[in-house]
């Protein structure tokens, strides 16, 4: 329990990711909530690489995350801009209302 | 030793909670708030770990860059007046909280299950090339490896800022009408004969002048 080993920083990310996965599913109120919930997804997965990266002393896991770290702010830019594009068309981004393609 | 899991169990805390509160809380602006704070806490557990230069552009890129990115959006659509309206507010009959509650559950399960019982592979650690090295720090190292074996990666990583921000642009972008505005075109191309014109005045009758 003192010692913190790998497990606990993978425990920390399962919690984290199922947070995120929850704040998706149960989202009715905007989409940029549901926009930071893919954030907290990402910074879950960040977690278990930085993680791993040290507890087996090998450097590619912190590689990777800085380039996850890339696509991840590219990603909430574009997804931002979509969403701006979106409430200028229908003055909505409730969760409830936009519902254009549902079939 | 003492004080590391003081301090992870910590920031793992804040971490968590704050997490909750990302999709809890009522208020859009909140939510970017405790998602701030939430980097922030990471990015200690980072610091701590021994991946500082990693802690540091999390703060740098997701508190300096992504979550601004997100204030100025919840601010500009005014979405923050949204407010009393939590995700299960108004129950529609849909199946969807229970459904999800579910699936997430599983999901965790899962994740927890992988994590008691996994293993390394027993030629993994052998198999490892890029180790830590404890003489040179963590920004050097990963600069060491970023900037010659990972290079054709970080390239394109460049080019894929650079197609969001085209993205993002021509997303947003609109061309207002009604607007007036500089026109350097114009305004070089202007030829001598249209600014000035020369007039022959007579003597004590003026110079008459037709717009």
């Amino acid at each position: 329990m003192l010692s913190i080993g790998l497990g606990h920083y993978l425990t920390l990310a399962a919690i984290i990711f199922t947070i995120g996965v929850v704040g998706i599913f149960l989202n009715r109120k905007n989409v940029i909530v549901i926009l930071m919930s893919i954030e907290l997804i990402l910074l879950a997965v960040n977690i278990n690489l930085v993680a791993f990266s040290i507890f087996i002393n090998d450097l590619s896991g912190q590689i990777f995350t800085l380039f996850i770290l890339t696509v991840a702010a590219a990603e909430a830019a574009i997804g931002l801009a979509i969403i701006v594009v979106y409430f200028r068309n229908s003055d909505t981004i409730r969760v409830e209302e936009i519902k254009n393609l549902k079939g | 030793m003492i004080a590391h899991s003081v301090f992870f169990y910590i920031f793992s805390l804040i971490a968590i909670v704050s997490a909750v509160m990302v999709t809890v809380s009522k208020n859009t602006v909140h939510s970017v708030f405790f998602l701030i704070l939430d980097f922030i806490s990471i990015s200690c557990l980072f610091i701590m770990i021994g991946a500082e230069f990693l802690g540091m552009i999390m703060l740098i890129v997701y508190v300096g860059a992504v979550a601004v990115l997100f204030l100025f959006v919840v601010m500009m659509l005014n979405v923050a007046e949204q407010k009393g309206q939590w995700f299960s507010s108004r129950w529609d009959g849909g199946t969807h909280i229970p459904v999800g509650l579910l699936v997430s559950l599983i999901i965790f399960f899962e994740l927890i299950i992988v994590i008691g019982g996994w293993k390394y592979k027993p030629d993994l650690l052998n198999s490892l090339s890029l180790n830590i090295s404890t003489e040179v720090t963590n920004t050097k190292s990963i600069g060491n490896v970023l900037y010659t074996d990972y290079i054709l990666l970080f390239q394109i990583s460049g080019m894929i800022l650079l197609v969001a921000m085209i993205g993002a642009i021509v997303l947003t972008y609109r061309e207002r009408v009604g607007v007036k505005r500089q026109s350097y075109v114009k305004q070089i191309s202007r030829e001598r004969a249209e600014g000035v014109s020369l007039v022959e005045a007579e003597k004590n009758k003026g110079v008459k002048i037709d717009a």
